[in-house]
């Protein structure tokens, strides 16, 4: 069947038959993996609530496995997958290439996907997310995760290859679109991530069929932590490029700077990956040298970027709404700015927990001392919901909200919930991310099962506050549990009996994309914007103190050398 | 346009950046910079920095080195809130060896505050984590690793190493105990 492209009459985007069926099912198997990462979660946060202690020790670690490989590789990176087919074939409206590849590649995925669920929860491999050996899984718990990955390296290059169909078909003028060289660099870091993870994962399936004798520890973990942290990076790459997106389309936001917002991004390319290091900061056999510029994305050239990011995102959305006339004061703007579109909500959430809570702590953590106050507590999972779910996550949802109509073609049921969901969620998610931090700074230790040491000759006492923030974790993680699996009704119930929508005019060729002829005697002066600026500055006040407090802290320990 | 569409300008790369723009920028580049010195100064005047000495061991060579230690400098045995583990009271300085082992830490050490020893670390199986409270102090373990770090206690007390890599099913048993003593106690 030849592949068709249709404009949609409610957005103007225009889709090929092939990327949009992709992009659809690809949406779907991530909604279902964070169906199963979902359920997971609550059984996660009902164990670690010490009041509530649902599950028994063996069940409650193979949950956590669950939850890990659910959420982290599954849910994030099909949805993933369908931005990168948007971002080639939808932004620069062209064919996709090789389709029956990339459908090989998606069955690749979720077949792997299967398979690694059924490994987890026949029970015995429960080895985290993380897998470190020397503790074994089953290998077909390994096997799913490496098809897993080969699927999503195959999308990758179809990825790089529907650029090149638009290019030589000239289907777009100049350079490609902003989200689209985000979505670039989120292909490009992940292709290092996923050879990263075959690399460690093949010989560690080998080993789990008896085929080669010890896989050493250290080793493992430097290598697994490519794949580990720098599909996170991935993370960061692609909800970067989804905020310039929600920004575009819902305010016509136009970039302060294409020049700085892609600089920024090639940073991205040339440091995120080094990232790796901050899991394995406090092991041993690795040389201060090589901690401290690892660590730090060389000199914090990432942190930079992402801190251009965060305020070139905002001042593109202050810009487009000074030009529609929202310009008393500072924040007029923000103020008149439509906090009940959820895509919008979303998205502004999603910016602002990502800076605040997990950029900010993201960093203190990563500094190669510093670690030593938080490895391997729950300051650790604290930091990561508030930059995977947060600032992922929320993002993604978001967009789901936009792509409902035009890339399902369905009315949103219940479009009531839509407005409240970002926040209940979102800022659920904030309290979350900030107890567990706050548990975490008090030494309690992540994936375990009883912070009361049931059975321990020699328990340790927390201090009271220990269990009151891990109390208020199972209060708001539940809240947020509840409010995500609504999420996931409405819009499960919205494709399935949402009214369907006009699809549009169908097309056997693309309509290239032209651009309006520059404006003679060039553009007009962009207005400046001081209230990103004020929001800026207040950011940059709460990292620096929030970082001294803790060398601080650091400095009344122990002497170490 | 939009970030959703290609850039308006063909020559993009030309367009002057915005003032306030520019002044982040520079200020996000500052902080950066700062951050970095902060790590390499901390090592140079600071006081708590994770030693790089390492050795490639085995978990056989590692025990018996244990053991050694525990022969020698053992002054009475623990009673059952102490797992009837040797308490040993090594003298200031010495080499003192930590057992990360399925589902203990082992032996328990009696230190004195202010004195500095050799504490090293390694597992006898998976890895384990060495979390030290109330300090917290959070040390990644491995097996076939004997990691040599220098610790001088500032506090009396009693102190509680919490393992916190999963470790398997018993994980949450796994709590050791160091005592540090004031001098003359």
């Amino acid at each position: 069947m030849a592949t068709t492209y249709r404009i949609c009459p409610r957005s103007g985007l225009q889709f090929n038959s092939d990327a949009e069926k992709l992009m659809r099912w690809h949406a779907v198997a991530g909604v279902l993996s964070l169906l199963v990462g979902g359920i997971m979660a609550l059984g996660v946060i009902l164990t670690r609530w010490p009041a509530v202690k649902l599950l028994e020790a063996d069940t409650f670690y193979m949950v956590l496995t669950a939850h890990g490989l659910n959420m982290l590789i599954f849910w994030i990176i099909f949805f993933e997958m369908a931005v990168l087919l948007f971002a080639s074939s939808t932004l620069l409206r062209c064919r996709l290439a090789m389709p029956r590849l990339a459908w090989f590649s998606f069955w690749l995925m979720a077949i792997g996907a299967v398979m690694t669920n059924i490994a987890v929860f026949q029970g015995e491999s429960s080895v985290m997310f993380t897998s470190y050996v020397p503790m074994m899984a089953k290998p077909h718990f390994y096997l799913g995760i490496i098809l897993f990955a080969v699927g999503a390296l195959l999308t990758c290059f179809i990825f790089l290859g529907t650029l090149v169909v638009a290019k030589s078909e000239k289907t777009y003028e100049g350079s490609v679109p902003l989200v689209t060289f985000g979505a670039l660099t989120a292909c490009i870091i992940a292709i290092f991530t996923i050879a990263s993870g075959a690399i460690i994962l093949i010989p560690t399936l080998l080993w789990s069929l008896g085929y080669i004798r010890e896989i050493d520890s250290l080793m493992y973990r430097t290598v697994w932590w490519a794949l580990g942290h720098s599909s996170q990076q991935v993370n960061v790459s692609a909800h970067v490029a989804i905020w310039y997106a929600i920004a575009a389309i819902v305010f016509g936001a136009k970039p302060m700077s294409e020049k700085v917002s892609r600089t920024a991004y090639f940073l991205y390319i040339l440091f995120l990956q080094l990232a790796s290091a901050h899991h394995i900061l406090s092991d041993p056999g690795l040389g201060s040298e090589w901690k401290v510029v690892n660590t730090s994305y060389f000199m914090y050239f990432a942190v930079f970027a992402s801190m251009i990011h965060g305020m070139t995102v905002p001042g593109a959305i202050e810009q487009a709404q000074r030009l529609k006339g929202y310009n008393k004061g500072l924040f007029e703007w923000l103020r008149k700015a439509p906090w009940g579109n959820p895509a919008f909500s979303s998205m502004f959430l999603s910016l602002v927990g990502f800076g605040f809570l997990g950029g900010i702590s993201g960093v203190m953590m990563g500094a190669e001392q510093l670690n030593m106050l938080i490895h391997n507590t729950i300051y650790v999972p604290g930091h990561f919901h508030a930059t995977v779910v947060i600032g992922t996550t929320l993002a993604f949802m978001g967009l789901t909200y936009f792509l409902v109509p035009v890339l399902f073609k369905r009315e949103l049921l219940f479009p009531g919930y839509a407005k409240i969901f970002p926040y209940l969620f979102g800022l659920s998610m904030y309290m979350v991310a900030l107890v567990m931090m706050g548990a975490g700074t008090l030494g309690v230790a992540r994936r375990h099962w009883d912070m009361s040491f049931a059975g321990a000759p020699m328990a340790y006492e927390w201090p009271g506050a220990a269990y009151l923030m891990m109390g208020l974790t199972g209060i708001f993680g539940t809240i947020a549990c509840v409010s995500g699996g609504l999420w996931i009704l409405q819009i499960v119930f919205s494709l399935l009996f949402g009214k369907k929508l006009e699809e549009g005019e169908k097309l056997s060729m693309p309509i290239p994309l032209t651009l309006p002829a520059p404006t003679p005697g060039g553009a007009a002066h962009p207005p400046a914007t001081p209230g990103t600026m004020v929001l800026a500055l207040i950011f940059l006040t709460a990292f620096i103190l929030y970082y001294f407090v803790n060398w601080k802290y650091l400095s009344s320990l122990w002497g170490m050398a | 346009m939009s970030a959703i569409l290609p850039p308006s300008e063909r020559m993009w790369w030309n367009q002057p950046i915005d003032k306030l723009e520019f002044i982040w920028i520079a200020i996000a580049l500052v902080w950066s910079l700062v951050m970095f010195a902060m790590m390499i100064w901390w090592h140079i005047y600071g006081n708590q920095n994770l030693a790089n000495e390492t050795y490639k061991t085995t978990k056989e060579m590692y025990a018996a080195k244990a053991q050694a230690v525990v022969d020698q400098y053992t002054v009475r045995t623990g009673d059952d809130t102490e797992k009837q583990f040797p308490i040993v009271k090594p003298p200031a300085g010495s080499d003192i060896y930590l057992i990360g082992r399925l589902w203990d830490w082992w032996p328990i050490y009696e230190l004195e505050q202010g004195k500095t020893y050799k504490l090293h670390l390694s597992t006898m199986d998976y890895m384990h984590g060495f979390s030290l409270q109330p300090q917290n102090i959070n040390i990644q373990v491995h097996p076939n690793y004997d990691h040599v770090i220098k610790i001088t206690p500032n506090q009396a007390g009693t102190y509680s190493i919490v393992c916190n890599e999963y470790c398997g099913i018993g994980h949450h048993t796994m709590v050791g105990r160091m005592y540090v003593k004031k001098g003359g106690e």
